[in-house]
């Protein structure tokens, strides 16, 4: 498997087929791991940073995690490939930026991704379509143990697997769902959502995490509690209180979209179809806001010959670096904007 | 992610509600069945100590805590990590800690930080390393490790090949213990 390999389809978690697929984009199970004997990397020397990642990457391949894996080696990689796989949600943007030594494992048709030596030396990563935190759960845990099997975690009996962050210590877990939520957008009522999810102590973040603007009505909502509850706990409270509640709203508002203004609607979706079938300039931000509204159409019966697969891939493979990739040169403003308009032209006629 | 962590450090660190310090003690007060929250910092908490002040914990443990986030100012100066040199100043500056064993060098001043991030919770209940049962891997030799490393790392560094080689012998050693 070659990164090249990745560039042309969507990754497992765009598939859009998993459960609640209409309004759960995808479930994500991250777990942050240091390897026992080291500092945390913010103290490592170049040397230790170097030793770490070698001693990962040597455990990870030998692992037998699965029968094909792809172990990117991040500093020496270019930058659109970073960027490619920030995109893809493989890695995160500061694993992206930061320096030394560093890498990603991709494994699983990329439901699973180690990155090594990001703030942890381990961050270990389970993405599926829909929601289905048990499967992802179920996936990575046995990931963990087989790396855990060949060496020694940083664990404490009172505190857990230990982190550079004490927010993370503990279970060192993150769970995060990504939603997809146009109409309580649209009907103002995402505010609602926010407190509901700051009560519950729950962090909401936009498309590609903390500090990116929640584009195109996505938003990842995850755990921030890592301490003194179990994995299991932590995972049912997000399957059995807190995705159904945000589910039955975001529903709600559908169908007051739709029986109560219909017009509106209509139009919202309409001018998304009009624009992104004829633009012959367009930027992401615009994009991803459009295929969002069409998304939603499509998911209530407004628009009928649209395939929900194309759309779903669209969203990833408008983004910068994927369209550069695909395009096989590098792309800058309206060159890049024309090229963008051409691609979801050419995608959003022939289905 | 890395990016998560400042939302962490937000909760983690709560601006003083007097001055713009880190407020380190956090008081729940009723006033006619209202609660209210306090956040102080060591010097406010300290002019403030006069308050009539209720809270969710019994009174010595508030006062434990009082006295904990006083010696935890002193100890500010004096107390570094032996593996990795972080101070407490350090930590709080930039809200990372410089190796594991931070965790038990700074347990006491963690300690009202860890709950306040974690509702409050205290002890870790989730999954444990297989291998090494209910009893976690035992810090000593992790620490032992660190210790090892290091001094491969300078003896590398002044190209003291004989004396790294040794230093690997034992850390395959400890590793494989
Ligand atoms: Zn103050
Ligand atoms: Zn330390």
């Amino acid at each position: 498997m070659k990164l090249s390999d990745l560039t042309n389809h969507a990754g497992e978690w765009l598939r859009g087929s998993g459960p609640m697929s209409e309004i759960v984009i995808s479930s994500r199970i991250r777990l942050a791991r240091n390897i026992a004997g080291f500092p945390f990397l913010g103290r490592c020397s170049r040397q230790q940073r170097q030793a770490l990642e070698q001693k990962a990457r040597e455990t990870i391949l030998n692992a037998q995690i699965a029968s094909e894996l792809l172990y990117v080696d991040l500093e020496a990689a270019p930058e659109i490939d970073r960027q490619l796989l920030v995109e893809r949600h493989l890695i995160s943007k500061p694993h992206a930026a930061a320096e030394g030594a560093r890498g990603v494992a991709i494994a699983e048709n990329e439901t699973i991704s180690i990155m090594v030596n990001e703030e942890d030396h381990l961050r270990i990563q389970a993405l599926r379509s829909g929601l289905q935190l048990e499967e992802a759960w179920e996936q990575i845990t046995k990931v963990d143990d087989k790396i855990e099997s060949t060496l020694d975690y940083a664990f404490h009996p009172r505190f857990g697997y230990l982190t550079a962050c004490p927010t993370n210590v503990g279970t060192g877990i993150r769970v995060s769902v990504m939603l997809h939520l146009p109409a309580l957008k649209l009907t103002g009522e995402i505010e609602k959502v926010f407190r509901a999810a700051k009560d519950m102590r729950l962090a909401v973040r936009g498309l590609y995490g903390e500090g990116t603007e929640a584009t195109g009505d996505f938003y990842q909502i995850s755990n921030q509690t890592t301490l003194g509850k179990t994995e299991e706990e932590i995972i049912s409270d997000f399957k059995h209180v807190v995705i159904p509640k945000i589910i039955e709203y975001e529903q709600h508002a559908r169908k007051a979209l739709r029986d109560d203004r219909t017009v509106q609607l209509d139009d919202k979706v309409g001018r998304a179809v009009g624009i992104l079938r004829s633009a012959r300039l367009i930027a992401s931000e615009e994009t991803l806001l459009l295929l969002s509204h069409l998304r939603m159409g499509l998911h209530l019966g407004r628009v009928k010959d649209v395939d929900i697969r194309t759309l779903n891939e669209l969203f990833l493979l408008t983004q910068p670096a994927h369209l550069q990739k695909i395009q096989g040169r590098k792309l800058e403003g309206d060159v890049r904007r024309a090229a963008r308009a051409d691609y979801i032209r050419s995608r959003l006629s022939a289905s | 992610m890395q990016a998560e962590h400042s939302a962490g450090e937000g909760a983690l660190f709560m601006k003083c509600d007097n001055c713009n310090k880190n407020a380190t003690v956090h008081l729940t007060e009723i006033k006619a069945g209202k609660k209210i929250e306090k956040h102080l910092c060591e010097q406010c908490a300290a002019a403030n100590e006069g308050l009539p002040v209720k809270s969710h914990m019994p009174i010595n443990e508030l006062l434990t805590n009082f006295v904990m986030q006083h010696s935890g100012m002193q100890k500010e100066v004096g107390t570094s990590c032996e593996q990795c040199g972080i101070t407490w100043a350090e930590f709080r500056q930039s809200g990372l800690l410089g190796c594991p064993n931070d965790y038990q060098v700074f347990e006491k001043d963690l300690m009202p930080l860890l709950q306040r991030a974690h509702e409050n919770m205290s002890h870790h209940v989730g999954k444990v390393p297989a291998r090494r049962g209910n009893s976690g891997v035992p810090m000593k030799r992790q620490v032992d490790l660190t210790r090892l490393r290091k001094e491969l790392a300078k003896a590398v560094e002044a190209e003291d090949y004989e004396r790294a080689a040794k230093l690997r012998d034992q850390i395959r050693q400890a590793e494989g213990g």
